[in-house]
Order: C-alpha cells, then structure tokens, then sequence
C-alpha cells in the first residue's frame, strides 16, 4: 500500500492570482523513504505544511494511509497529523521548559493512539533515547542544556514515539556540521525501519539525496513553474 | 490535562517577568479588597457609633442634626432644653435610665461635655461596649475630668494634671474659665469614636464656672471663687439633650411619639439607629468613589497582564508551531493563553487575598493603640467572592485578545516559523 498518494493537486495561497504549487501526481510506498530537493521558493513550504495537514488543498487529492485528508475538517487533520505523523523541523524543535523526556513524550499527549502504541512510554522513551545515543543523565534536564546535535535527535525521538507512520523532515540536518548529519541520518534510517515508518525528507541539500532510496525534484514536479513565488506569510 | 501541565511549565520558565505581573495584580486585588473592608467596617464602626441608647433627645431641630451635635460632637444645637422637660421624660414609668448631656464649652479645640455618672454606667458603643477607663475613675468632684482617650494622648495629660476650660469653641484668653481649673481623675480607653476627643465633666462643674457670667461673658468686677462657687446652688436649669434607655425597646416608637408631642416645650426624639443610617447615606457617596477608583486599579494591573502577553505572542511563535507539529489544534493554542491568564488571575487574586488577611493582622496592634479600633480578622464573604470572581473573568475576557492572534497566526504558520 502506498503511504502517500497525490493527484492533481493545487494550493494557492489567499489573494494570489496563481498557484503556489501544483503536482499532477506522486506515489510514496511504505518504506520508500523519499527525499524531496527543493529551493527556497520552490513551493516546499507549502508542500510540507499540505502533507502535514496544516493547509489544505484548493483541488485534487491527497491520499495518506488511505486516508483522503483532503476531504477532512481542520480539526480531523490535526488528529491525524498527532494520530500518524511524526514532524521533524530545521531547529528549536523542543519546547525550551519541558525536560528531554517530556520533550519526547509530548505527542502522546495529543494523541491516544501513539500512546497506546509506545505501550509502557516511560520504557519506550528510555528505548529510543538510548538508541539515539543520548546520555542518560541528560534525560531529565532541561532541553536548554542540550546541544544542537543533542536536540536534533531528542526531536527524532519525539517524532519516532509511538511509531507513526509517516515521518516528516524539514532540513533537520541543516544545524549540524557534516560529521553529526551522517550519523544523525543512520540514526534516522534505522530507527524509521525498526518500526516501519516512512520518511519525507525535505531538503535544499543535495548532498544528502544520496543516503535515499528515492529523489524528486520539486523544481520538476511543481507545475506552476514560477519557481520564485514569495511565501507570502 | 496536558494543556494545564503545559501552561504551569511555560509560566514557571518565564516566571521572573510573569511574577512582577503577578505582583501588579496581586496588589490592585488586594487594594480591592482591603476598601471593601474598610469601607465596611468604617460603615459598621458608624453605626455602632452608639449603641443601647433607644432614643436621642433634644431641642427640636433635624433628626441628623440633633445627632451630629450630640454623639458626634458637630455643629452646635439650636437650642437648650429644660432640666424641667428632661426630669419630666426621665420619670416615664417606660424609661429605665437617662444620661443628660450639656455642651458649649471647649479645652484647646476638644468639646467639654458635661453629663453625671450615668453616662458611665450606661453608655454603650460598638458592641454594646460599656466605657472602660485605662486609668483613674469616673468624676465625682464638681471640678473633676474624664478625659477621652486621643484627648489625653495629643495633649499629653496624665492623672492629676489641671486642665482650664475655654468658653465656646473658641479658646482666647478672654474667654478662659481659668479661674476654676478642672482636676484630670480618669482616662478612659480608645473607643474609635467622638468619645476619645471629649473632656467629661459635671453638670454641677459646667454650671460652676459659669456662676459669674451673664449672657455669655464675664460680668466684670463680679468674680466668685471656685470655693465660693461650690456653694451655690448648682442645679442646672438647661441641658444641650439627653439619651434615653427603654425598660422595653418595642415601646421606643410610642415614648418617640410622646417626646415629639410634649406640650410644654418643642422636643425632638429621634431612634439613633435610624437617624446614623441616614446620615452613612448623605456622607455614603464616598463609597462609590473609592470602589469606583479601585475598580479602575484593578483594570490597570490587568491591562499590565495583557500587555505581558501581547508582548509574548512573538516569541512563542516557535512554541506553537512545535505544538501544532505534535498534533495540537488552534483551539488548544487559544486555550493555552486563556489558561495563562486565568491561572495569573487566580494566583494574582489569592495573593492579593492574602495580602489583605495578613495585612490586618500585622496592622492590628497598632491600629488598636493608636485609635482604639479592634481590625477582625478579614474573612471574605460572598461579596468578596464575587468581586474575585469579576477578576477572574475579566482576566479571561482580556486573554481572548492574545488568545486570538495565537489561534490566527498559527493557523497560517502551521508548522514553519523561520525565526
């Protein structure tokens, strides 16, 4: 089954008179982590905050899980987005007054259905904390303590927790220097296959494609072809 | 709940800045508050200015008038009464006493009263509270004085000392009764009203030092001797008025009546309970200006919390988009200032609260020597309840302004925020 079906579709920011992003059609297949290259100003934005849920589509259809997200209401979409995806952003992805545990925690306190898959989530966050590498007796600090490297896999945890199916990543990569980003990748991969979840990997980085299975181009998917157009945020 | 978790943990890591808001509002309840109190306990000290006495009597004027000059010491009567008239309701088979008051004279601005024992034995205020005497005894000489508390702390007096009574209000040398001296023998304790300002004296000591005058001056070359004074006949012939106590206080209404209707002379009676309500009610007004103005504190110390908040709305972008990203809708980004605000709020109002019980109470003995006035212990009733409750849902409607732009601009950033 594939996790991510796309067809036709648009997304036009309010007052423009074109549109922002237009994909005639992409398939992801669990598994098939994808990593999707794209400029500033290619629509990559837009994109992501589409497949998370946050907009949602003037036209066409975006089909996750086998869920048609563009039929649903706002609030269904956030429950689905806590229910089935795990977001990794750039950087500050930590809430600075939650420890590192509460950190990782947080998405099962939106979610009843990652809490019941983490199962025991004090033993579930131990797991994946350990996994990543990250000290113990920094569990329990505040996240502040951290260095970015530190943080960025604290996010990976939080995202990872309750395994969601569909992993969002937003240039997670782009803080770190060259040595940490390989081994924060492999540190992605791994845990993303131990529990079966798929990545979307956004990126301006093309040195990174190469860790994927798959690359598109969003400069060649996006039909509009004004690759310039400002996000108007 | 998350949220609340959440809110507390955001609060307490912004705590230094959250706590001088705290502070702010914490202060203007506790201003709230504290006018309640005093506004009510100055209300219920008034009323209770005198207590136990069934009815005022004296010359007829106004109901208020008659009061102001006999309890409070204001203004002068408009005219004396008979001590025939007063012998005449004292012996009314319903009356159980009568305390005679005669006013006029002064010592350095302090009214002079003169009255008998009677008003010792019978006199009551606040809670039905007897007069008690922090040192000395009640006059029983002609030329003895009971001096009112703040009297006697102002001035400086002690036991024994001479004090010399001035004519009128005024107190220049030429209407001096320093020929006939008055001995201090007792001092009585704060009471918190008119009483701490009043020199007691005699009836007879108020007709002795004016056995030599006529018409209001001394009569020159005519000069009687304190000695020779006690001499004379010094039944007074006028009092200013008199309390009376009832063996039955339903009948107050009746005696009322049959004072009003005295055919030798024009009296009035008058329920003091009855006309001290009155009078709150003409001086009342500055009870609404006091909550007004501290309605308007309370305000400010708000609009203080909102301004913290719309002041944080910038740099809690990033923490709403991370709580969208985790799942969290709008609404629950909309809730989480309206809780920070109500939590504020709560805390703000409990502090101020506790500000004002233990305020009190560290006050207390002071204020009990300085104006002899028991502070109870601040307990808040259901008004206070209430006025606590006016904050908090005025902090919460101030809050749905914050809460609103959160709700909006994390619906448009959604997940990325370049900040």
């Amino acid at each position: 089954m594939n996790v991510i079906e796309l067809r036709n579709l648009h997304y036009r920011w309010q007052g423009q008179s074109r549109d922002t992003l237009a994909i005639a059609e992409l398939h992801v297949a669990q598994g098939e982590h994808l990593f999707i290259r794209g400029a500033s100003g290619s629509g990559k934005t837009t994109f992501l905050n589409l497949l998370a849920g946050i907009l949602h589509p003037a036209s066409g259809s975006l089909t996750i899980l086998g869920q048609a997200l563009h039929s649903m209401d706002n609030a269904a979409r956030d429950r689905f987005r806590a229910d089935h995806m795990g977001v990794i952003f750039q950087q500050f992805n930590l809430l600075p007054y939650l420890s590192v545990r509460e950190n990782v925690q947080l998405p099962c306190h939106f979610s009843t259905r990652r809490k019941q898959q983490a199962g025991d989530m004090q033993a579930t966050t131990n797991r994946l904390l350990e996994h990543l590498g990250l000290d113990r007796n920094l569990w329990e600090r505040p996240v502040t303590d951290l260095s970015v490297g530190q943080q960025q896999r604290v996010a990976v945890a939080r995202a990872l927790i309750g395994s969601p199916e569909l992993i969002i990543a937003d240039e997670p990569t782009s803080a770190l220097d060259t040595d940490t980003r390989d081994g924060f990748l492999n540190l992605l991969f791994q845990e993303a296959a131990a529990q079966g979840s798929t990545i979307v990997f956004v990126s301006h980085d093309p040195h990174i494609a190469s860790h994927f299975p798959r690359v598109v181009d969003l400069a060649k998917v996006n039909q509009t072809l004004i690759p310039s157009t400002p996000n108007p945020k | 709940m998350i949220l609340l978790h959440l809110t507390l943990r955001s609060l307490w890591n912004r705590r230094a800045s959250l706590l001088l808001t705290l502070f702010s509002i914490a202060i203007s309840v506790s201003l709230l508050l504290g006018v309640e109190y005093i506004r009510k306990e100055a209300k219920s000290s008034f009323l209770s200015t005198i207590s136990g006495t069934d009815l005022v009597v004296g010359a007829r004027s106004g109901p208020v008038q008659l009061l102001l000059y006999s309890v409070f010491r204001i203004g002068n009567a408009t005219n004396n009464i008979s001590w025939q008239s007063y012998q005449d309701v004292a012996s009314k088979p319903l009356v159980e006493w009568t305390i005679p008051i005669s006013l006029g004279d002064s010592h350095q601005g302090y009214r002079v009263l003169g009255t008998n024992q009677d008003y010792f034995r019978y006199y009551r205020h606040g809670d039905k509270r007897l007069l008690e005497f922090a040192e000395g005894k009640p006059f029983a000489g002609v030329f003895d004085a009971v001096l009112g508390a703040e009297v006697a702390r102002k001035l400086g007096y002690q036991l024994n000392d001479n004090i010399v009574i001035a004519h009128g209000a005024a107190a220049t040398r030429f209407t001096l009764h320093d020929d006939k001296p008055f001995h201090v023998v007792g001092i009585l304790k704060p009471t918190g009203t008119p009483i701490d300002r009043t020199v007691h004296v005699s009836l007879e000591g108020i007709e002795a030092i004016h056995v030599d005058w006529v018409g209001g001056t001394k009569v020159p070359g005519y000069q009687i001797s304190a000695v020779d004074a006690l001499q004379k006949n010094l039944q007074p012939k006028v009092i200013t008025a008199f309390m009376v106590g009832l063996k039955n206080r339903a009948a107050a209404f009746r005696v009322q009546r049959e004072i009003n209707d005295y055919q030798r002379e024009p009296l009035l009676a008058t329920v003091p309970g009855i006309a001290l309500a009155e009078l709150w009610q003409a001086i009342g007004m500055f009870e609404t200006v006091l909550r007004i103005i501290t309605g308007f504190v309370v305000v400010a110390g708000l609009l203080g919390m909102l301004t913290t908040l719309l002041s944080t709305l910038n740099e809690r972008r990033r923490e709403m988009a991370i709580l969208r990203a985790v799942g969290a809708h709008p609404r629950h980004v909309f809730l989480l200032f309206v809780l920070e605000a109500s939590v504020i709020a709560v805390l703000g109002c409990l502090l101020g609260a506790g500000l004002v019980f233990i305020g009190l109470l560290a006050a207390r003995p002071w204020v009990m020597a300085e104006y002899g006035f028991y502070l109870r212990t601040w307990i808040p009733d259901l008004n206070d309840g209430l006025l606590l409750a006016v904050v908090a849902v005025l902090a919460l409607l101030f809050s749905l302004i914050p809460g609103a732009i959160a709700y909006r601009r994390s619906l448009q950033d959604g997940l990325t925020v370049r900040v």
